[in-house]
C-alpha cells in the first residue's frame, strides 16, 4: 500500500436489485486517485459517477471488488472523518445561521466552543463569506449557499473533498466564478478532490484527471491525465490545449453511447 | 391586517343568513304567543297549524312574524339575544362582583379549560412519543399506526361514558381525570400524524450528510429531525387543542356532569332553554379561538427565532 494513493478501487461492482431486475450501477471499475489530485467524473445519467463517489464515502456498499480510502476501508475512513462531502443541494439547515451551519460537524465531532468559532471564521474566509456568519440561509443567494456548504465540508480539515455536482443547479456565470474559487481553494489547501459533473468545460477546467464514464453497466471508458498547468486563469478555456482535452472527453462520452 | 376585510364579510353574511333564518324557525312559537294574546291568526289553533308549512304561515300572518325576534324561549335565538345572554353570564357577573358564580359561563369555561389543557398536555406527549417510536422503529410503525387510525374511527360519544365508568371503578374520584383522558384521546392523533411527518421531513441527502460526520442516532435526532419537525408540530398542535376542547365537551355531555360547557349544553337541552345552549356553544367557540390564536402566536415567535419565519 503506497501512501500517495488516497483512493484505490479494483474492479468494483455494485448491482442494485430492483423490481425490474438487477441494475449494474458499477461494473469492473478500477481507479487510483493520488494525493492532491483533482479528479472529475463525467458521464450521462446512470453512468455510476455519483454511485462511485458514494462508495468512497461509505454511503453505498459495493457488491464486488475492493476499494480503499486512505489505505483503509471506506467505513473506517468515514468513521475517522477522512473526507468532507458536498451534495448537489446545499442542504443548509434553515433554522441555523451560516456560522452555526458550518459548526454543525464540529459540534458533532466534539470540538470545543473556542475551536469551533476559530474554524468557522477560518473556513468562512476561505470561501469568501466572512461577514455572513449571522445570516440565515434564506438570506443568501444559491451560489453563496453552496459556498457555505463547501465551508461546512472543509471545517473539520478532512484531506479529501467529495463533491457531487455541487454547482449543477447554479447558472453559468455563478458557476464560472465558483470554479475559479474552487481551484484557488484547492491550491491553498492541497486537498484531494473528487468532483462529479455533467459539464465538459467544468471537468476540463478543474481537473488534473478526468474520468469519463458510461451507463448500462456503469463503467469507466476513458481516464484523461490533464496536461494543463496547475495555475489556470478562466481564459485558459480558449486555449487549443484545453479544446483538445475537451474534444477527447466528448469522444469518450460518444463512444460510451455508441451501442444505443 | 389584509385578512380582516374578507373575514368581516364572511361574518356579515353568516349573521345575515342567521337573522333571515330566525323568522321561519320561530314563526310557530310566535303565532302561538300572538294567538294567546288575542290576535287573529290563520289558521286558528296550533294543532291545525302543524300541517301548514312555515312559509305559508309567514305569508298569511306577516304582521306577527316580527314577534319571532323577541321570544322568551326561541327555537332559534337571534345573534343579538345570544350576545345578550353571553354578556349576562359573563361580563355582568364580573360587574356584579361574582365572576365565579356557577350560574355564569366563566366558571364553566374554566372547568372545561382545565380538562382541555390536561388532555392537551397528555395527548401531545403521547403523540410525540408515539411519533418518535414510529419513526425509529419499524415494529412500532407496523404495530402502532393501524391502532392509532382505528382509535379515531370509534365514536368518542360511545366511548366517553365507558371511560367515566371505568375510571370510577379504579377509584378515581371526580370527572377531571376521565375528561382529560377523553380529551387526550381525540388530541393525540393529529399530533402523532403531524409529528411523524415532521420527523421524516429531512431528505436523504441531509441524513447522508450526518452519516458522513459519523453522527450518532441521538445527535441526528436532536440536531436534524427534531428542529425540522417544529413547523409540523405547531400545525398539529393547533388542530390538537381544538380537538382536545371538543373531547372535553363530549366528556361532559353524556355523563351527568353539572359543571363545564358541555354540562351547560346538556342542561339547556333538558330544560328547553336554547339560549343557554347557544351561549355555551359560543363560549366554547371563543375559548377554542383564543387557544388556537395563542398557539399561533407562539408558533410565529418560535419560528421567527429559529430563522424559519414564513
Amino acid at each position: 500500500m503506497t501512501t500517495q494513493n488516497v483512493v484505490q478501487a479494483k474492479s468494483l461492482d455494485l448491482t442494485f436489485q430492483t423490481n425490474d431486475g438487477p441494475v449494474h450501477a458499477l461494473k469492473g471499475v478500477s481507479l487510483d486517485i493520488a494525493k492532491g489530485d483533482f479528479v472529475s467524473f463525467i458521464g450521462p445519467s446512470g453512468c455510476g459517477k455519483t454511485t462511485f463517489l458514494r462508495c468512497m464515502a461509505d454511503l453505498e456498499q459495493p457488491t464486488g471488488g475492493a476499494i480503499t480510502v486512505n489505505g483503509t476501508t471506506p467505513e473506517e475512513a468515514r468513521k475517522s472523518r477522512a473526507y468532507g462531502y458536498v451534495f448537489q443541494a446545499a442542504g443548509l439547515y434553515p433554522w441555523r445561521t451560516i456560522g452555526r451551519n458550518i459548526s454543525l460537524p464540529l459540534e458533532i465531532m466534539g470540538y470545543s466552543k473556542a475551536e469551533q468559532a476559530d474554524r468557522v471564521a477560518r473556513t468562512l474566509e476561505l470561501v469568501e463569506l466572512s461577514g455572513f456568519e449571522k445570516k440565515f440561509p434564506w438570506q443568501l443567494s444559491g451560489g453563496m449557499q453552496q459556498r457555505a456548504s463547501i465551508a461546512r465540508a472543509l471545517a473539520f480539515d478532512a484531506d479529501i473533498l467529495l463533491m457531487d455536482e455541487p454547482f449543477g443547479a447554479l447558472d453559468e456565470i455563478v458557476r464560472d466564478h465558483l470554479n475559479e474559487q474552487l481551484l484557488q481553494l484547492w491550491a491553498r489547501t492541497e486537498k484531494t478532490i473528487a468532483f462529479v459533473t455533467h459539464s465538459i468545460p467544468e471537468a476540463v477546467y478543474l481537473s488534473t484527471k478526468i474520468v469519463v464514464m458510461s451507463p448500462r453497466p456503469g463503467r469507466i471508458t476513458d481516464v484523461i491525465e490533464s496536461t494543463l498547468p496547475r495555475e489556470r486563469p478562466l481564459d485558459i478555456r480558449e486555449s487549443p490545449e484545453f479544446l483538445q482535452i475537451a474534444h477527447r472527453v466528448r469522444d469518450g462520452l460518444r463512444a460510451g453511447h455508441a451501442y444505443d | 391586517m389584509k385578512s380582516v376585510f374578507p373575514v368581516l364579510t364572511v361574518l356579515a353574511v353568516i349573521v345575515g343568513i342567521w337573522y333571515l333564518a330566525v323568522a321561519p324557525m320561530n314563526v310557530r312559537v310566535a303565532l302561538d304567543q300572538a294567538e294567546r294574546a288575542g290576535a287573529a291568526v290563520v289558521p286558528e289553533g296550533s294543532v291545525p297549524r302543524r300541517d301548514v308549512s312555515v312559509w305559508r304561515l309567514m305569508l298569511d300572518n306577516s304582521e306577527h312574524v316580527g314577534l319571532g325576534y323577541a321570544l322568551e324561549r326561541p327555537r332559534l335565538p337571534t345573534p343579538a339575544q345570544v350576545g345578550q345572554e353571553l354578556w349576562k353570564t359573563t361580563g355582568e357577573m364580573v360587574a356584579k362582583g361574582r365572576p365565579w358564580s356557577k350560574r355564569g359561563l366563566i366558571y364553566h369555561s374554566w372547568i372545561t379549560l382545565q380538562s382541555t389543557l390536561w388532555g392537551f398536555a397528555l395527548g401531545t406527549l403521547l403523540g410525540i412519543v408515539g411519533a418518535v417510536a414510529i419513526v425509529y422503529s419499524r415494529t412500532a410503525q407496523l404495530s402502532l399506526m393501524p391502532w392509532a387510525i382505528i382509535s379515531q374511527t370509534i365514536p368518542i360519544v360511545a366511548l366517553a361514558p365507558m371511560i367515566i365508568v371505568l375510571s370510577s371503578q379504579v377509584g378515581i374520584e371526580g370527572r377531571g381525570v376521565p375528561k382529560a383522558v377523553i380529551s387526550a384521546y381525540l388530541c393525540f392523533f393529529p399530533v402523532l400524524v403531524g409529528m411523524v411527518k415532521g420527523l421524516r421531513a429531512p431528505d436523504t441527502s441531509q441524513l447522508d450528510l450526518l452519516r458522513t460526520y459519523n453522527a450518532s442516532g441521538l445527535q441526528s435526532f436532536l440536531r436534524l429531525r427534531l428542529p425540522a419537525s417544529v413547523p409540523y408540530l405547531f400545525t398539529s398542535l393547533k388542530v390538537g387543542i381544538a380537538a382536545a376542547l371538543v373531547g372535553t365537551i363530549v366528556g361532559e355531555l353524556p355523563t351527568g356532569a353539572i359543571s363545564g360547557l358541555g354540562a351547560r349544553i346538556l342542561i339547556g337541552d333538558q330544560f328547553g332553554t336554547p339560549l343557554a345552549i347557544w351561549s355555551a356553544l359560543f363560549a366554547a367557540a371563543v375559548l377554542a379561538g383564543a387557544l388556537v390564536t395563542l398557539l399561533d402566536v407562539i408558533q410565529r415567535v418560535t419560528l421567527k427565532r429559529m430563522g424559519m419565519a414564513t
